[in-house]
C-alpha cells in the first residue's frame, strides 16, 4: 500500500518553532521591511502551512499582517503572492477578514481574489464578483491591467452562476464581443530607451502577423503574432481563453428568459440573415452580439489554423484553437439553432481537409462529436463520418495515451446519442479495446468506462469473437507495446524503457510466420473469424512482466463480468452453446500473465454454469467435448468443479431427450476414474493439493449420475464407503486436512444414505422442472432441504435399529 | 477551467515504494457543496481538500522517472489522462492531466470536458517554465523554498486557472515581464 505524504521532516517542527517563525514574520512585516529577510521567512512559512494536511494555527497578529502586507500600495509583488499563498493554504479560515472593496490596483485585488475564493463561502464569492465587475465598469475600456480581472471573473461565474445580475452580464458580453471583434490590428508599441543622449522613442512595429509570417489579413485573434502586444489585444486573448464557459454559464436559464423560447424556422432564419451583415448586427442584443462576434472569431481561427505555422509551439496552438473553436460553434448552434446552416458548410469543409492529415487526428474528434449532436437537423452522412473514425484511424494513433484517452471518453459519452449508428461502433470493438490494452496504466476510472461502454458493444454476431479478443487483452497489450518499440529507432528508444532485455522480442514481430497472427490480433474491425494465437503466447511471453500487461489483466475479469452480463441477456440456445465451448477450450489456453489465469478461471468457473442454466440441453449437445475435457489433462480446480457441477445438473433426460444411459454411463466411468486420480495421487510440487470441494462435488454428481442410471447405484455405493474410509484413515494420501476430511466423510454419509432410498434420490437429484421453481422452497411443505434432512435423520434410525 | 494544479514526486526506484511527496499544491477556488445543509467546519474543509489532493497524484505512480542524464526533451516526456469519477474524490467529475520530467509528476485536474490539447499545451509550458526558472536541473535546487517563483509563474500563465490561449510571441512577452518583476 503506497503511503503519500506531503513532507518529511517539516512535520515535525513543533508549534513553538512556528511560533517563533511568526514572531519574526510578523517583526519583519510590521516595519515594512521588504528585503530579503521577509522573502526568506515567508517562504519558509509557506512551507510550514502547507507541508502538512492538518491545519496549523497561525497567530492573530500574524495573519493580520499577512492581510495588510497583500494590500499594501508599496510591497514588492514576490512578498505579496507568498502572503497570498499562505492566507490561502490556511482556508477555510474563520479568522479571515480580507475585503476586496478598497483595492484599486488590479493586480492586487486579483491575488486578494485568489484568497478569498478559497474560502468556500458563496456569498463571499458572489460580492467578490459584484467588486470586479464594479471595478471593470468604472475603467476607460482601454485601461491598464483590466486583463487581471478577467480570470476572475469567469473563476466566479463557474462557482456562482447567480453571482452577476442579467444587466450585468448582459453589459459584459457586449463588451467581450468587442474585445474579441475589435482588437487593434498594430501591434503595440515597442519603447526603446535610445542611447545615452538622445530621448527615448516610441517605435511603432508595424501589423501583426499570421503564425506563417504573412501580414495579418483580417482581425486580430489569439493566432496573431507580434513582437509586443496592446492591453486590447491581450484582453482579446482572455475574452476567447473564458468564452466557451461564459456562454454556457451566462445562458438565460430557465422559461422566464425570452430567448428561450421556441424559435420558428422562419424567425432563426431571419434573424441569420439580419446577422449576416455587420451593420444590422449592432441591432442586435448583447447576448446575440456575443454570440454573433464569437461565431465570426470561430470561423476566422478555422482559416488560420490551414496556415503553415513557423514555430512548433504555434503549430500546437492551431490545434488546441481548432479544436475550441469546433466546440464553441457547437455550444452556439445548441444556443441558437440559426447558426446551423452557416456551420454546417464550413465543417464539412474542415473535415474533408482534417481527415486526410494524420497531425490533425485529434481534432477529428469534436467534428465528430458535432454532427453528433446536430446531426438531425444537419442531415449529414454521419455514418461516413464514424466510419471515418472508427476504422481509418491508424493503430499508431492509439500509441499516444492522449488521443486514445479521449477516443474512449468520446464513446463513452456519445453512447446515447449513437441511435441506428450504433453498427459501426460495434464492429469496432477491437480498436477500441486496443485503446484500452494502451491505457492500461489507469485501469479503474477507464475499466468502469468500458464496463458502461461494453453492454452496446455486445452483439450476438460478434459476441464470440469479442469473448476471445477479451480473453487475449493482456496478449494485445504486449503486443501493442511489442510494436510501440518496433517503430521506434533503437537510438530513439525513451530513457525509461528499461524493461524489455529480450531483443528476441523483436525480432519475433518480424517473423514471417507470426506475422499473419499478430495483424489478426491488431485488427481495427472485427473480422467475423477466430485465429489461435497459441504461437504468439509464446512469442510475447518476455513482456508478461510488464507493468502494463500485468495491468491489463487485473482488469480483465472485470470486463469479463461485464461481457457476460450483457451477452446473457441476448444470447439464444445456439450462442449460450457456443460460448460455453470456448470457455472450455480457452481455460488452459491462455496468456501466462502472473496471476491472470486464476483471475480468469474464477470468473469462468461462476459463468459456465450460467450459460447452462441458460441452454440445459447443451451439456448433452456437448458431451464429447467435455468428456475430453474432463478425462484430459488440465489446470487449476474451479472451472473443473463447476464444469463436473454442471454435468450432474443437466445430464438427464428430463433437460434433454437425446440424453441417453450410454452418454451417462460414459460420464460416470470418466468422472470416476478422476475422483480415483485425485484421490489416490500424492501431492508433489507439480500436482497442487486437491481443493475438496473438487472431491464432494465428483461424488454428488456420481451419484446423480447413479440416480438417472439404477444400474450404477452399487458401483456408487462401493465408491462412496471408499472414500468414506479414505477421509477417516490417518493416510489420507492427498485429503491431510482435518476440516476436508470431515467434509468428505459428511458428504459421503449423505449420499450414501439418499442411495437407501432410490425414489427420494432420483427426486432429490433430477427434480423436474417444476421443483426448480422458488415456491417449491418457500412452501415449507415441499422444501427440498426439509425433504434431504427427514430422509437422513430417518434412514439413520433406521440404521441405529439394525443390528451391527 | 482548472480546479488543481500540483506538483509532485514520481517514484526513482522500486525500493522507494511508498515515498511519493506532494511538493506543492494550489487549488483554485473551491468546491461548494450547495446541497449540504451542515456546514462544515474549517478544519474540515482543508483536511478534505489535501486528501483529495494525495488521492490525484495517486495514479501516477506508475510513471517511471527519466534519468537525469540525458537531455530533458520536454514534447517527448510522458504524458497522460485520466478520469476521476463524481465523488472520489471531487463532487463532480474531473479530469486529470499528467506529465512527467525528470523524477517530477505535474498535474492539472479540470473539467470532466474541457479542451484537453490546450490543457495539454499548457502543462508542458508550466513544466518549461518551472524548470528554467527554479533551475530545477542542479542537484542542489529546492523547490519547496521557492514558491513565490511558482506562484508568480502560476498567476501570469494560469490565473485563477483560466487555461489561456497563448501564441509563442504571447508567451515570450510574459516571460520577460516575470523575469523583469523577479529579483534572485
Amino acid at each position: 500500500m503506497l503511503s503519500l505524504e506531503f513532507l518529511p521532516g517539516d512535520t515535525e517542527i513543533r508549534d513553538e518553532e512556528l511560533g517563533k517563525l511568526c514572531t519574526r514574520v510578523c517583526a519583519l512585516l510590521r516595519k515594512e521591511d521588504w528585503g530579503p529577510d521577509a522573502l526568506d521567512a515567508l517562504r519558509r512559512l509557506f512551507l510550514i502551512v502547507s507541508a502538512t494536511k492538518y491545519s496549523r494555527r497561525l497567530e492573530k497578529p500574524c495573519v493580520a499582517l499577512l492581510q495588510t502586507t497583500l494590500c499594501s500600495p508599496t510591497c514588492p509583488e514576490q512578498l505579496q503572492l507568498l502572503c497570498a499563498a499562505v492566507l490561502r493554504e490556511m482556508s477555510p479560515s474563520d479568522s479571515l477578514s480580507l475585503s476586496c472593496d478598497h483595492i484599486q490596483n488590479t493586480r492586487q485585488l486579483g491575488l486578494v481574489a485568489s484568497v478569498l475564493l478559497a474560502q468556500g463561502d458563496q456569498q463571499q464569492v458572489r460580492s467578490l464578483g459584484q467588486r470586479v465587475l464594479k471595478v471593470l465598469e468604472s475603467r476607460q475600456p482601454e485601461g491598464p491591467s483590466l486583463r487581471h480581472l478577467l480570470p476572475v471573473v469567469s473563476k466566479v461565474t463557474s462557482l456562482a452562476p447567480d453571482a452577476l445580475h442579467e444587466e450585468q452580464t448582459r453589459a459584459l458580453s457586449k463588451r467581450l464581443g468587442d474585445w474579441l471583434r475589435y482588437a487593434s490590428v498594430q501591434q503595440g508599441v515597442a519603447h526603446s530607451s535610445g542611447g545615452f543622449f538622445s530621448t527615448p522613442r516610441a517605435r511603432q512595429l508595424g501589423p501583426v502577423t499570421e503564425v506563417d509570417g504573412a501580414v495579418a489579413t483580417d482581425f486580430f485573434t489569439v493566432l496573431s503574432t507580434g513582437q509586443r502586444f496592446t492591453e486590447d489585444q491581450w484582453l482579446n486573448v482572455q475574452a476567447f481563453s473564458m468564452l466557451r464557459a461564459w456562454l454556457l454559464d451566462s445562458e438565460p436559464g430557465g422559461s422566464g428568459a425570452p430567448d428561450a423560447d421556441d424559435k420558428s424556422e422562419l424567425e432563426g432564419s431571419t434573424r441569420s440573415v439580419l446577422s449576416a451583415t455587420s451593420t444590422a448586427s449592432h441591432l442586435l442584443p448583447p447576448q446575440e452580439w456575443l454570440r454573433e462576434k464569437a461565431f465570426e472569431y470561430c470561423q476566422r481561427l478555422l482559416e488560420q489554423s490551414n496556415r503553415r505555422a513557423l514555430r512548433k509551439a504555434d503549430s500546437d496552438l492551431q490545434k488546441a484553437c481548432l479544436v475550441e473553436a469546433v466546440l464553441v460553434l457547437d455550444v452556439l448552434c445548441r444556443q441558437d439553432p440559426s447558426f446551423l446552416y452557416r456551420t454546417l458548410s464550413c465543417l464539412k469543409a474542415l473535415h474533408t481537409r482534417l481527415r486526410g492529415d494524420p497531425a490533425w487526428v485529434r481534432a477529428l474528434l469534436p467534428v465528430a462529436q458535432f454532427f453528433l449532436h446536430h446531426g438531425e437537423a444537419a442531415a449529414v452522412d454521419a455514418e461516413a463520418v464514424y466510419q471515418h473514425l472508427f476504422t481509418r484511424i491508424p493503430a499508431e494513433h492509439f500509441h499516444s495515451p492522449m488521443l486514445a484517452f479521449e477516443f474512449v471518453q468520446f464513446c463513452r459519452d456519445s453512447l446515447p446519442l449513437f441511435g441506428r449508428n450504433l453498427g459501426v461502433l460495434r464492429t469496432s470493438f477491437p480498436n477500441l479495446f486496443k485503446a484500452r490494452s494502451f491505457l492500461a496504466w489507469n485501469s479503474p476510472p477507464l475499466t468502469s468506462d468500458f464496463v458502461a461502454l461494453l453492454p452496446s458493444l455486445v452483439d450476438a454476431g460478434t459476441a464470440v469473437e469479442m469473448l476471445h479478443l477479451l480473453l487475449d487483452l493482456p496478449c494485445l497489450t504486449a503486443a501493442l507495446d511489442l510494436q510501440l518499440r518496433s517503430l521506434q529507432a533503437a537510438s530513439e528508444r525513451p530513457p525509461w524503457d528499461v524493461s524489455i532485455r529480450a531483443p528476441g522480442c523483436l525480432e519475433a514481430f518480424r517473423d514471417s510466420q507470426a506475422q499473419g497472427l499478430f495483424q489478426h490480433l491488431l485488427r481495427a474491425q472485427a473480422s467475423g473469424t477466430v485465429e489461435r494465437l497459441t504461437p504468439l503466447y509464446r512469442l510475447l511471453q518476455p513482456l508478461a512482466g510488464c507493468a502494463r500487461v500485468v495491468q491489463c489483466a487485473e482488469a480483465v475479469p472485470t470486463l469479463l463480468w461485464a461481457f457476460f452480463s450483457a451477452v446473457t441477456q441476448i444470447a439464444d440456445g445456439a450462442l449460450a452453446s457456443e460460448l460455453a465451448l470456448l470457455l472450455l477450450e480457452r481455460s488452459d489456453s491462455l496468456y501466462q500473465a502472473p496471476g491472470y489465469e486464476a483471475g480468469v478461471h474464477r470468473v469462468l468457473s461462476s459463468q459456465f454454469p450460467a450459460l447452462c442454466k441458460l441452454h440445459p440441453p447443451l451439456v448433452v449437445e456437448h458431451a464429447k467435448e467435455l468428456l475430453e475435457f474432463v478425462g484430459g489433462p488440465r489446470g487449476g480446480g474451479h472451472v473443473l468443479t463447476s464444469v463436473v457441477w454442471a454435468i450432474g445438473e443437466y445430464l438427464s433426460v428430463s433437460w434433454d431427450r437425446r440424453c441417453t444411459v450410454e452418454q451417462i454411463n460414459n460420464f460416470f466411468e470418466a468422472l470416476e476414474a478422476l475422483l480415483f486420480e485425485v484421490t489416490q495421487s500424492r501431492p508433489s510440487t507439480t500436482l497442487p493439493k486437491c481443493p475438496p470441494q473438487v472431491i464432494t462435488v465428483l461424488m454428488t454428481t456420481l451419484t446423480k449420475l447413479a440416480s438417472r442410471s439404477q444400474d450404477l447405484i452399487p458401483r456408487v455405493s462401493l465408491l462412496l464407503s471408499k472414500m468414506r474410509s479414505l477421509a477417516q484413515s490417518p493416510a489420507r494420501g492427498s485429503m491431510p486436512g482435518e476440516e476436508d476430511a470431515g467434509a468428505v466423510r459428511t458428504r459421503a454419509t449423505e449420499l450414501l444414505n439418499l442411495l437407501k432410498m432410490p425414489s427420494v434420490a432420483q427426486f432429490v437429484f433430477t427434480p423436474s422442472v417444476e421443483v426448480s421453481e422458488p415456491r417449491y422452497h418457500r412452501d415449507t411443505n415441499t422444501a427440498l432441504p426439509l425433504v434431504l434432512r427427514t430422509v437422513s435423520r430417518l434412514v439413520e434410525r433406521e440404521a441405529g435399529l439394525l443390528p451391527g | 477551467m482548472v480546479h488543481v494544479f500540483l506538483i509532485h514526486t514520481l517514484r526513482a526506484t522500486k525500493a522507494e515504494e511508498g515515498l511519493c511527496r506532494v511538493l506543492y499544491s494550489c487549488f483554485f477556488g473551491t468546491e461548494n457543496s450547495p446541497n449540504d445543509p451542515q456546514p462544515h467546519g474549517a478544519e474540515r474543509d482543508r483536511l478534505l481538500r489535501k486528501e483529495q489532493i494525495l488521492a490525484v497524484a495517486r495514479p501516477s505512480l506508475n510513471q517511471q522517472p527519466q534519468s537525469s542524464d540525458d537531455p530533458v526533451r520536454l514534447h517527448e516526456s510522458p504524458c497522460g489522462a485520466f478520469r476521476l469519477t463524481a465523488g472520489d474524490p471531487f463532487q463532480e467529475p474531473r479530469t486529470v492531466v499528467w506529465l512527467g520530467v525528470l523524477s517530477l509528476g505535474f498535474a492539472l485536474v479540470l473539467n470532466a470536458h474541457e479542451n484537453l490539447l490546450l490543457a495539454e499545451g499548457t502543462l508542458r509550458l508550466l513544466a518549461r517554465l518551472l524548470l528554467e526558472h527554479l533551475r530545477l536541473l542542479v542537484p542542489t535546487a529546492n523547490l519547496l523554498l521557492r514558491a513565490d517563483c511558482i506562484e508568480g509563474i502560476l498567476a501570469r500563465f494560469l490565473p485563477h486557472g483560466q487555461l489561456l490561449f497563448l501564441n509563442d510571441q504571447f508567451v515570450q512577452g510574459l516571460e520577460k515581464e516575470f523575469s523583469a518583476a523577479w529579483t534572485r
